[in-house]
């Protein structure tokens, strides 16, 4: 009796496990299959001719940066692609060097896809230089800036830019390095929309970008097939 | 009897593993406290292992910088380093901050122990009398 009232506690627990097992292999399963979401605020218009109202999502606003080689980069720089954003500054004494190891790991992931971008914005532009980007692109191992760009442009463009991005930045005298800022890495489809957005700080978030970002590259070129 | 067998032997492994766990958490000695300090204030830059980043951040694993600089390394800590230098035969020119928070002579012994002894790293281990002393000669012992 003890035995099999035993055994059948054992096969319960190994059940419970096997299930939640079962469980997590489920809501794993949608995100081969599934679109990825839109984030940021939307807005809903309703149509003039009463029909379903239209839903606006958040978009990432028309900016002009410069990058590394001295170029100037628009949206336009990623018409057709989908790209991953960040901000950073070359002196940066806390989180970058990790955020930036992280978001090189993307990159070695999908630097064979021309489809696949990355801008790094620096939040210091008066210490940030073109010639320092340019150096601390090429010491990252970036020679040149055809898929990677670092990007400067006057504070203010930066700053705002960044809030769009859903990256928290601000002057702050009182953390290391003058400014504090948040490791995010936003994943932008080519209609400016946000489609994910990551921790950059944290292997795991990373994973889960390096995991997502072909989904959107699927949906891209569905809507690519769909617009010949 | 038989059934009863391996319902024991599953409980035996469980048992064992929790000694094994609390084993493991008896060791709190100070290569602990110089890896939970190595991973608070220089893992971010210098990588979990030691590895550095590309020519951005050198290397600590198996670094020649560590025997070639060893009266130097309590105040590198300290006070942070700049300018150009070479870690293996590769240039590196960035900024390593000061310690973002106070870090006593016994903490650094601790950070500078684990370093010289992770990642395949062998090299000869610091005593704070040595350390005090070779911060002392950079103004910024606090004697602790
Ligand atoms: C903000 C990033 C950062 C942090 C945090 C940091 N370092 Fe460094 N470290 C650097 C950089 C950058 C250099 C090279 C400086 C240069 O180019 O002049 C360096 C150089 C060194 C060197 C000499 C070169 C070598 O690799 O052997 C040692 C030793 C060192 N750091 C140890 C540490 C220790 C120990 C800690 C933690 C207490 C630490 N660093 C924290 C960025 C950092």
């Amino acid at each position: 009796m003890i035995s099999s009232s035993f055994r059948h506690a054992l096969s319960v627990a190994l059940l419970t496990v096997a299930g939640a097992l079962a469980f997590s292999s489920c809501s794993d399963k949608p995100d081969t299959a599934q679109t990825l979401p839109f984030i940021g605020e939307r807005d809903v218009r309703p149509r003039a001719d009463g029909g379903p109202a239209d839903t606006i999502f958040a978009a990432i606003p028309s900016f002009t940066l410069t990058n590394q080689d001295g170029q100037t980069i628009t949206n336009q720089t990623f018409a057709g692609k989908v790209y991953v954003a960040d901000f950073f500054f070359a002196t940066c004494p806390s989180i970058c060097p990790k955020m930036q190891s992280e978001l090189l790991r993307v990159y070695e992931q999908f630097k064979g896809n021309p489809q696949v971008s990355f801008l790094s914005h620096t939040i210091d532009p008066a210490h940030d230089s073109i010639p320092v980007l340019r150096d601390y692109a090429q010491r990252l191992g970036i020679q040149d800036a055809s898929r990677w760009h670092f990007a400067t442009a006057p504070h203010d463009t930066i700053f705002s830019l960044a809030s769009r991005y859903m990256t928290a930045a601000q002057k702050d005298s009182g953390v290391p390095g003058g400014y504090a800022h948040s490791g995010t890495f936003a994943l932008i489809d080519s209609d400016r929309h946000i489609r994910g957005v990551y921790d950059g700080m944290v292997k795991e978030e990373v994973d889960r970008l390096i995991k997502e970002l072909p989904i959107l590259l699927q949906e891209e070129a569905a809507k690519q097939k769909k617009a010949q | 009897m038989k059934p009863l067998k391996q319902p024991v032997w599953y409980l035996r492994g469980l048992a064992l593993l929790g000694v094994a766990v609390s084993v493991g958490s008896c060791f709190s000695n100070r290569q602990n406290e110089g890896a939970t300090l190595y991973a608070s204030h220089c893992s971010n830059c210098h990588g979990a292992q030691g590895e550095g980043l590309k020519r951005l951040i050198p290397p600590l694993a198996g670094a020649d910088y560590l025997t070639k600089n060893r009266n130097g390394l309590a105040c590198l800590v300290r006070k942070g380093l700049q300018g150009p230098l070479i870690v293996n035969g590769v240039d590196y020119n960035q900024v390593m901050p000061a310690a973002d928070s106070h870090l006593t002579d016994s903490q650094i012994t601790n950070i500078l122990n684990f370093v010289q002894t992770s990642w395949g790293n062998q090299g000869e281990i610091f005593t704070i009398r040595e350390v005090t002393e070779q911060l002392r000669a950079c103004g910024a012992s606090d004697g602790q």
